[in-house]
């Protein structure tokens, strides 16, 4: 036990209170968040999480990888949205390298990355309704979502570890069938929102956990750096979507919901009316997608197709120089922000001219949301905890990276 | 698309409302400015990043109310190694800007900004933890990420990917 600490990280206070550690493995902190509780009888006085084991050090290895190399570990920070990841790490190194991508590419992006929003909020929704003790709701929301996992699947082959975007475009064309399952599924699943809301929206005992428990502030919340559904639920209308637009963003229609509240109850409201906003987004990507290629016409950053690559020297030499000395990218820092499920996803890459990141930064909107939990869960009840972390709805891969 | 080339004359970057500012608030504490691929740098002289950030946050113009990230950069072996990375945003007016501080790399320290935001606690910490970076003022300078018994500072230039440390 040499390896753990000998005093305790929460110092006791007086003698009618209590340390409780909560995790790392405790199936209602959502992956290895431990917390320490300073409690009087059910009362907490003071709470500490304590971050860092999940921690694979993936800024150091983007170091040195090439910049191609990068986008498979971004799918492992935040491993419920994993094409968010990948975008916005490629839309910063196409920022620095001032490329320009296709149409079709962009509406892809935004398909794929609304049905990533829709992936990630039915996974919130179903272990936070498990959380407060709603069973049926989880099995509910994990049976579109392998509904989901399966059109992941179709256009990259893997289900969660996608890596389907690429510097410069897509990794390969949509398969055939693909937008029509993604229409099938468009079409089902407003009506599968009712279901969800029938179960718990109005439901005294789900009210009761939610309504007025955890609250945040709006000022509190930008003061502790919130964003997403956790700083919209606290009334601060800002959506990275509309209001800084990237990846064609702009040509789409769709509402920001946002609740005054601040509660547990508020940032449910949020999160299941923006499912219904995604699915909006879905649809008018499936109904406007335009035809061309999906690549950006950079050879020397974005492989050449397969069929050019063994017929064509030149593509063969370009494609032969990417893979084995990678890139070099023109010297500068460019800090790119999405709007992840979560909040404000945002990488910091700067270059000093060669084919490796100098430094790749990534502003987890995890890492921000969880500071807010201090002043949510201070002076309420160890159950209002459990309510209070599934409302922030945080992945504890995108904190510790 | 290529971009325009970066700007980085202090005159003709006046037009943006952060750096016109910090330039009214305390010119003093400004060294540099750049405008390169649609974003704005500030350098900040490392003893006034405390003030810098409060002056922003209520600037009456354009409040840059919201700290969005703070980082670091390791430029070893040159000198000053360390670099401070703060992004700030303007939620009511969409703008973000980013502030730089420099720190040299035998004892660096800088003014903590929880203060300003209390946001910044978590992010501080975090580069003390893989940097090395000490932030003076800060309620709870302890490792975040790593083991609290660790040695070193895994982001350093210096500290190997992978193998021996």
């Amino acid at each position: 036990m040499d390896q753990f600490p000998a005093t305790p990280v929460v110092d006791p206070g007086q003698d009618n209170t209590m340390i409780l550690n909560m995790g790392p493995q405790h199936p209602s902190t959502h992956g290895v968040l431990r917390l320490l509780l300073e409690i009087d009888g059910e009362t907490i006085l003071r709470i500490k999480p304590d971050i860092g084991y999940l921690h694979t050090g993936i800024e150091k290895t983007c170091e040195a990888k090439f910049y191609q190399q990068v986008v498979p570990l971004t799918d492992r920070i935040d491993y419920l949205c994993p094409l968010t990841n990948n975008l916005t790490y490629c839309l910063a190194v196409e920022k620095l390298l001032g490329l320009e991508i296709p149409p079709k590419a962009q509406w892809m992006r935004v398909l794929l990355n609304e049905l990533t929003r829709i992936n990630s909020h039915l996974v919130w929704l179903g272990t936070h309704a498990m959380d407060i003790g709603a069973m049926t709701v989880f099995l509910y929301c994990f049976r579109e979502r392998e509904d989901i996992l399966r059109l992941f699947e179709m256009v990259s082959g893997q289900r969660m570890m996608t890596s389907y975007f690429r510097i410069g475009g897509l990794a390969l064309e949509p398969p055939l069938g693909f937008f029509d399952k993604a229409r099938d599924f468009a079409r089902r699943f407003p009506e599968r929102i009712d279901q969800y809301e029938n179960l718990l929206t109005e439901n005294p005992i789900w009210t009761m956990r939610t309504k007025g428990v955890a609250t945040l502030s709006t000022e509190d919340a930008i003061a502790l750096g919130a964003s997403g559904p956790t700083l919209r639920a606290s009334g601060i209308d800002f959506d990275l979507r509309r209001d800084m637009p990237y990846s064609g963003y702009e040509n789409f229609k769709f509402n920001v919901p946002i609740a005054s509240e601040g509660d547990v109850f508020a940032r449910y409201m949020c999160r299941v009316k923006e499912l219904r906003e995604s699915i909006g987004m879905v649809q008018q990507a499936l109904d406007g997608m335009p035809e061309g290629p999906i690549k950006a016409d950079a050879p020397k950053v974005v492989l050449p197709d397969r069929e050019k690559m063994k017929t064509q020297m030149e593509a063969l030499i370009y494609h032969f120089k990417i893979v084995t000395e990678g890139f070099a990218v023109p010297a500068g820092e460019v800090y790119q922000a999405v709007e992840s499920p979560r909040g404000e996803m945002g990488y910091y890459i700067v270059s000093d001219g060669t084919a490796k990141p100098y430094r790749v930064h990534m502003r987890a909107p995890s890492f921000a949301n969880l500071a807010t939990l201090k002043k949510m869960c201070e002076g309420r009840l160890i159950a209002d905890v459990v309510a209070a972390i599934g409302s922030i709805d945080i992945v504890l891969g995108d904190i510790d990276r | 698309m290529p971009f325009a080339p970066a700007v980085t004359d202090l005159e003709q970057l006046k037009a943006h409302s952060a750096l016109a500012t910090l330039l009214a608030g305390n010119p003093a504490a400004v060294q540099a400015a750049k405008f390169d691929r649609d974003e704005l740098t500030v350098w900040i002289e490392k003893g006034s990043i405390r003030e810098a950030c409060s002056i922003l946050r209520v600037a009456p113009d354009c409040p840059f109310n919201y700290m969005c990230d703070i980082t670091c950069v390791d430029w070893f072996p040159a000198e000053p190694r360390f670099e401070v990375v703060y992004h700030l945003l303007s939620i009511p007016n969409k703008q973000r800007v980013r502030l730089k501080a420099k720190l040299e790399g035998s004892s660096p320290v800088i003014e903590s900004i929880t203060s300003v935001w209390p946001a910044a606690n978590f992010y501080e910490r975090e580069i003390f933890d893989l940097f090395g970076v000490r932030f003076s003022g800060h309620p709870n300078l302890q490792r975040i990420m790593m083991p609290d018994d660790w040695e070193g500072h895994p982001l350093r230039k210096d500290y190997p990917v992978e193998g021996y440390r």
